[in-house]
C-alpha cells in the first residue's frame, strides 16, 4: 500500500515510525524485519514523538526530491508518470489524514447556518433579514452545505483515496495470508519477550530426532492458541528445529472490512437518495390519506423517483389522544404522550386497526409513516352575504407555543358577493392577561376563536400557489379587528357571529385535532444498516486483535546423547501496540511448562530488563 | 401509563449531588497538595528506597540494582504501582476522598432515577451529573489496576466542574421525558454516548499530561532545568501516548456505536436516519476527528505531539457539542437540552 510506496521510494531503511506497527515492508521470510521492529520498539520508549527520527522524504515516484532540495519544479514525468504521481499522492496516508480533517472542518458550517434541506423557512428568513450576507452565503452554498460542490468534492476525493487504499491492501493481505510466518531470527533473546526452558523429562518417540518431536508439539500447542504455524525441522535448518508462528491476520481483515463498509454506506446513501421519496401531510381526525402525489401537502422525490413507486396504501385517523403532565410543577401541562388510532389499508386491500405514536412509525407499503406534530382544527361554518354556506369543515391551526396558542387562517373564495378571509388565534383554554387573549393551558378546556375578518379579492383565482397559513391582506378590506369599531371576532363553541355590513356570518361548531404525518421511503436504509454493522464489527476486530509473532527453537546437545536435556528457546514480537504481549509470554511459558512438566524457573525475561 | 414522579426524593437527590461536588472538590485540593509537595515527597521516597536497597545489599549481598543510583523508579512505564508509590500518603487520602464522593454521587444519581421512575438521562442536568459519575467511576476503576494518581487533579477538577455546571447552570427538577425520548433507545444510545465521552475525558487528560511531559523531557534533554518537577510522578510521554491511544481506541468504537444507535433511533423517531441536524453534524465531526487521530498514529510524522493535539481537538469538539450545540443551536435534539 501507500506506506510502502513512501518507504520504497527513498527511505534508506525500513525503519517504521511506530514501533513496528506497520513493518509490513519486512517481507515474510526475510527475517530481519523482526529485528528492525524490535529495535525500534526499544528505541521508542521514552520519546513522545516517535515519528520524527524516521521522517523520510515524501514519496516522489522517481525520488525526485532527493535530487533538488527546495526545488519545487516537478521532474518531467510525462502524462502517465504524472497520473501515477497524482494517484500516489491521493492515496497516501497523509492525504487521507488531510482530507479527513478537511471533511471535519467542512461539515461545521452546516450547523452554523440554517440548511435548506432540513429547514427551508429558516433559510428564507435568514436571507430576508440580511440580504447582503445571505446572497454571499448562498453563492458559496452555505445553506446547502451537504450537497455543495466543495463538500462533495472533499468526500469524493476521500473515497477515491480510500478505494485506492483498499485495493492494493486487499491484494497484499491476500498474499500475506498465504505466506508462511517469517524466518526464525538467529537470536531470540533480542525480542521484547523471550525465555528459555530446560526440558529434561522429554519422552518422545524417536522419529527424526527428539528436537523435531518437541518442536512439533510446540507447533501444535501454538496452533491451538490461534497461531498460524510453520514447522521447521532440524534437518532442513542447520540443525536447529524451530517453529515460526503468527496470529492476528484478522486484524487487517477487520480493517479492510471496515473501510470497504464505509464505501458501502456511501453507495447505499446515494441509492436511497435517488430512489426514495418523502412527503408531509396534515390529517384531521376522521380524514383519510391515500399515498398518491395529490394527497401530499408537500413532497420531495429523489432524483430517480418515479410516480409508480408510490404504493397506494391509505391511512385514516380515527382518533388522536394527548396525555398532559399534571404531576410536576416545572413542566405542568406539557404534552407527554401522543396516541393516534389509525385504520390502515394495505395496497392489497387488507385493513387493520393500528396505533401510531412517536417512536412507533407505521411500516406500510414499503414506506414508513411518522407522527411528527399535532394541533387543533376548529370546525367552522361560514355563510356568505347571500346566506349560503360558503365553507364548512375543520381548519388546521398552527401552534405557536407550548400552551398551543394557535394561528388560524381561513380563506373563503366561494363567498358571494365578496370573498372572505379570516386570520387570528385559536385558544384551547382561553384567558386574558393585560386585556389580551392568551391560552392558559394546551388542553381544550375553554376553547375560543379570536379572529379578524376581511373581504375582497383573495387573489386565489390567478392560479399562483399560496401558502394556506398566510393571508395576504394587502388587497383586502378589514371588517373586524381590535382597532375597528366593530371589534375583533370572539367566538365560543356553538356560537355564531354576524360579520359587519351584512357580509355573512361565522359559526364555531366543533373542535377536532389533527396530526402532522411524514411519509418516508428510503430503499438505502437496510443496506446502510448492514454496512454499518459490518463497519462496526470490522473496526472492533481491527482495533482489538493483537498481531503477534512467536518463534520457538529446540536445541539438542549432540555430544551428551539421548538422555541429555533439551533446550527450548522462545521469543515473542508484537506487531503494533500490544500491552498484553507480556501476558501472552507468561501464558505461553506456563503452557510449555505444563506440556513438558518442567518446574524449572529458568530465564524468562523482557528484552528491556 | 406514565410513571409517578416523586418530587420529594428528587429534592434529596439534588442535595446529595451538591454534597458529592463538595467531596470531589476536597479530593481535588488534596490531589493538588500531593503534587505541590511532590518535591519533598520525591526526596523522602528516594531516600527511603535507597536505604532499603542498601540494607538489602548488605544482608543478601546480591548483585547491585541495574538502575542508576539515586534515581529510583517512582512511576512505572506500564503505570503499575511500585514499592515506592505506596508512600504518597496525601495521594492515598485523595483517592479515598474521591471514592467517598463517588459513593455519594452514585446515591444522588440513583435516587434521581427512582424519583423520575426512568433512566436519568433526559436533560442537561442529568447528562452532566451521570456523565461526571461515569468519569469518576472509570477513573477509580482504572486506579485499581494502574497508578494513575498523577491524573487525579485533572480528573477531580473536571468532575467538580461538571457537577457545578449541572447544579448551578442547569438545575432541572425531576420530570417526565418528552415523547420523542420515550424509547428503549435512550438507554442504549445515551448510556454508550455518556460512557464514550467519559473515556474520551480520561484520554484527553492523558494527552494533556503527555504534552506537558513531552515539553519537560525536551527541556531536560536540551540540558534545561526541570520547571515541572512534579511530572517526575508522571510516566514518560511515550507511555502516556500509548495509554491515551488504548482508551481512545475503545471510546472510538463506543462513539461509532453511539452514532449508529442514534441513527437507528432517529429513523424511528423522526423518519430519517441522518439529517445533518446540528447535533448530528457535531457527532460526525467528533467521529471524523478521532478517525483522524487513529490515522495520525499510523502516519509518519504525525505520531506523538501532533496526534495528542488531535485527541485534544476531538475532546474540545465533544465539549462544544455538549454545551454550545445543546444550548444555542436549534434542531431536533433541542428538547434534550436545557
Ligand atoms: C472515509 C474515510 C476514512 C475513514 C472514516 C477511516 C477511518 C479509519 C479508522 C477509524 C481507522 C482505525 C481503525 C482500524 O485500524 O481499522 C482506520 C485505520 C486505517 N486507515 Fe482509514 N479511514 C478512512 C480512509 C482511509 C484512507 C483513504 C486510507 C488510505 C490512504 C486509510 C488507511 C488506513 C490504514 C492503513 C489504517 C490502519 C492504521 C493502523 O493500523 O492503525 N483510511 N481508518
Amino acid at each position: 500500500m501507500t506506506e510502502d510506496n513512501e518507504r520504497n521510494g527513498t527511505a534508506p531503511d525500513r525503519a517504521t515510525p511506530d514501533g513496528g506497527a506497520r513493518d509490513d515492508g519486512g517481507r515474510p521470510g526475510e527475517g530481519t524485519g523482526a529485528y528492525d521492529a524490535a529495535a525500534e520498539r526499544e528505541g521508542d520508549a521514552g520519546t513522545g514523538d516517535r515519528g520524527v527520527k524516521a521522517e523520510a522524504p515524501a514519496a516522489g515516484p522517481v525520488g525526485a526530491r532527493q535530487a533538488g532540495r527546495g526545488d519545487a519544479a516537478l521532474p518531467a514525468l510525462g502524462f502517465k508518470g504524472t497520473v501515477r504521481w497524482v494517484w500516489t499522492q491521493l492515496t497516501s496516508m497523509r492525504t487521507a489524514l488531510f482530507l479527513l480533517m478537511l471533511l471535519a472542518v467542512a461539515a461545521v458550517p452546516g450547523s452554523l447556518f440554517p440548511q435548506r434541506d432540513s429547514n427551508p423557512e429558516a433559510v428564507a428568513t435568514y436571507i430576508e433579514n440580511d440580504p447582503a450576507a445571505g446572497e454571499w452565503l448562498d453563492r458559496f452554498q452555505l445553506f446547502d452545505v451537504y450537497s455543495s460542490v466543495w463538500f462533495s468534492a472533499i468526500y469524493l476525493l476521500l473515497f477515491i483515496s480510500l478505494i485506492g487504499c483498499i485495493l492494493p491492501r486487499t491484494k497484499k493481505h491476500w498474499q500475506a495470508m498465504r505466506t508462511p510466518p517469517p524466518r526464525t531470527p538467529a537470536r531470540l533473546s533480542r525480542l521484547p519477550e523471550h525465555g528459555t526452558l530446560e526440558l529434561d523429562a522429554v519422552d518422545v518417540a524417536d522419529d527424526g530426532g527428539r528436537s523435531d518431536a518437541v518442536m512439533r508439539d510446540a507447533a501444535a500447542l501454538l496452533r491451538k492458541r490461534g497461531y498460524r504455524v510453520q514447522e521447521r525441522p532440524a534437518g532442513e535448518h542447520d540443525g536447529v528445529a524451530s517453529v515460526g508462528a503468527e496470529r492476528g491476520y484478522v486484524r487487517e481483515v477487520g480493517n479492510l472490512v471496515f473501510h470497504i463498509s464505509l464505501v458501502g454506506i456511501l453507495a447505499s446513501v446515494a441509492i436511497g437518495g435517488a430512489y426514495g421519496y418523502s412527503g408531509q401531510r396534515i390529517l384531521v381526525e376522521g380524514e383519510s390519506f391515500v399515498n398518491t402525489l395529490v394527497s401530499y401537502d408537500s413532497f420531495s422525490p429523489g432524483t430517480a423517483f418515479d410516480e409508480t413507486d408510490l404504493e397506494p396504501f391509505s391511512v385514516t385517523l380515527d382518533d388522536f389522544d394527548v396525555t398532559y403532565d399534571r404531576e410536576t410543577t416545572s413542566s405542568f401541562g406539557q404534552q407527554i404522550g401522543f396516541d393516534a388510532s389509525v385504520t390502515t389499508q394495505q395496497p392489497s386491500g387488507e385493513r387493520e386497526q393500528q396505533e401510531l405514536r412517536v417512536n412507533h412509525p407505521l411500516r406500510i407499503g414499503g414506506a414508513s409513516v411518522y407522527l411528527v406534530g399535532n394541533g387543533y382544527a376548529p370546525e367552522v361554518t361560514v355563510r356568505d352575504g347571500q346566506g349560503n354556506i360558503a365553507f364548512q369543515g375543520p381548519v388546521p391551526s398552527v401552534p405557536q407555543d407550548s400552551v398551543f396558542t394557535s394561528l388560524m387562517v381561513l380563506k373563503v373564495p366561494d363567498a358571494q358577493p365578496d370573498q372572505l378571509g379570516f386570520v387570528g388565534l385559536f385558544l384551547p383554554t382561553a384567558g386574558e392577561v393585560n386585556g389580551v387573549g392568551v391560552s392558559l393551558d394546551p388542553s381544550p378546556a375553554l376553547p375560543q376563536l379570536q379572529l379578524n375578518s376581511y373581504y375582497g379579492d383573495l387573489g386565489l383565482d390567478e392560479g399562483t400557489p399560496q401558502n394556506v397559513y398566510v393571508l395576504d391582506t394587502d388587497t383586502l378590506t378589514e371588517l373586524n379587528s381590535r382597532t375597528l369599531d366593530a371589534g375583533g371576532l370572539v367566538i365560543n363553541p356553538g356560537e355564531t357571529v354576524q360579520l359587519p355590513e351584512g357580509k355573512g356570518s361565522i359559526s364555531f361548531t366543533g373542535l377536532k385535532r389533527y396530526v402532522g404525518l411524514d411519509v418516508h421511503h428510503d430503499p438505502g436504509k437496510t443496506p446502510v444498516l448492514i454496512f454499518s454493522v459490518l463497519a462496526l464489527t470490522g473496526l472492533a476486530v481491527s482495533l482489538f486483535t493483537p498481531r503477534r509473532r512467536v518463534w520457538v527453537k529446540v536445541r539438542e546437545d549432540a555430544e551428551t546423547g539421548a538422555a541429555s536435556p533439551l533446550t527450548m528457546e522462545y521469543g515473542l514480537l508484537a506487531r503494533g501496540e500490544d500491552p498484553r504481549l507480556e501476558h501472552e509470554a507468561t501464558e505461553l511459558r506456563a503452557l510449555f511448562q505444563q506440556q513438558w512438566s518442567t518446574p524449572h524457573e529458568s530465564g524468562s525475561s523482557r528484552a528491556d530488563d | 401509563m406514565l410513571p409517578v414522579i416523586n418530587e420529594q426524593l428528587g429534592a434529596y437527590s439534588d442535595l446529595f449531588m451538591l454534597l458529592a461536588a463538595f467531596a470531589y472538590a476536597a479530593a481535588l485540593v488534596v490531589f493538588a497538595w500531593d503534587l505541590a509537595k511532590s518535591n519533598a515527597t520525591i526526596r523522602t521516597i528516594e531516600q527511603e528506597v535507597l536505604r532499603e536497597e542498601a540494607e538489602q545489599l548488605a544482608t543478601v549481598g546480591g548483585p547491585a540494582p541495574s538502575r542508576p543510583a539515586g534515581r529510583p523508579v517512582l512511576v512505572d512505564e506500564s503505570m503499575a504501582y511500585t514499592a515506592a508509590s505506596g508512600q504518597r500518603n496525601l495521594a492515598r487520602i485523595a483517592v479515598v476522598l474521591t471514592w467517598l464522593a463517588a459513593v455519594i454521587h452514585t446515591v444522588a444519581v440513583v435516587t434521581r432515577a427512582i424519583a423520575a421512575a426512568r433512566v436519568p438521562w433526559g436533560n442537561m442536568y442529568e447528562f452532566l451529573s451521570t456523565g461526571a459519575l461515569l468519569v469518576a467511576l472509570v477513573y477509580l476503576i482504572a486506579l485499581l489496576r494502574k497508578d494513575l494518581r498523577f491524573m487525579g487533579v485533572f480528573v477531580t477538577l473536571l468532575v467538580t466542574v461538571m457537577l457545578c455546571a449541572a447544579t448551578m447552570g442547569f438545575p432541572t427538577p425531576v420530570g417526565h421525558l418528552v415523547p420523542a425520548l420515550q424509547s428503549p433507545w435512550i438507554i442504549i444510545h445515551v448510556s454508550i454516548a455518556v460512557l464514550a465521552s467519559s473515556l474520551f475525558t480520561i484520554s484527553f487528560v492523558a494527552s494533556v499530561v503527555q504534552l506537558l511531559q513531552h515539553r519537560r523531557q525536551a527541556r531536560l534533554a536540551a540540558g534545561g532545568e526541570d520547571r515541572l518537577p512534579f511530572l517526575r510522578l508522571v510516566p514518560s510521554a511515550g507511555a502516556l501516548e500509548n495509554f491515551a491511544y488504548r482508551i481512545n481506541a475503545v471510546s472510538f468504537v463506543l462513539w461509532t456505536f453511539t452514532v449508529m444507535a442514534g441513527a437507528i433511533w432517529a429513523e424511528a423517531a423522526w423518519g430519517r436516519y441522518w439529517g445533518w441536524d446540528p447535533k448530528e453534524v457535531w457527532s460526525f465531526v467528533i467521529w471524523v476527528v478521532y478517525a483522524g487521530y487513529l490515522h495520525a498514529r499510523a502516519t509518519r510524522g504525525w505520531t506523538g505531539v501532533r496526534s495528542a493535539w488531535l485527541s485534544i481537538v476531538g475532546y474540545a469538539c465533544i465539549i462544544f457539542n455538549f454545551t454550545v450545540v445543546n444550548i444555542h443551536f436549534s434542531g431536533l435534539h433541542s428538547y434534550a437540552g436545557v
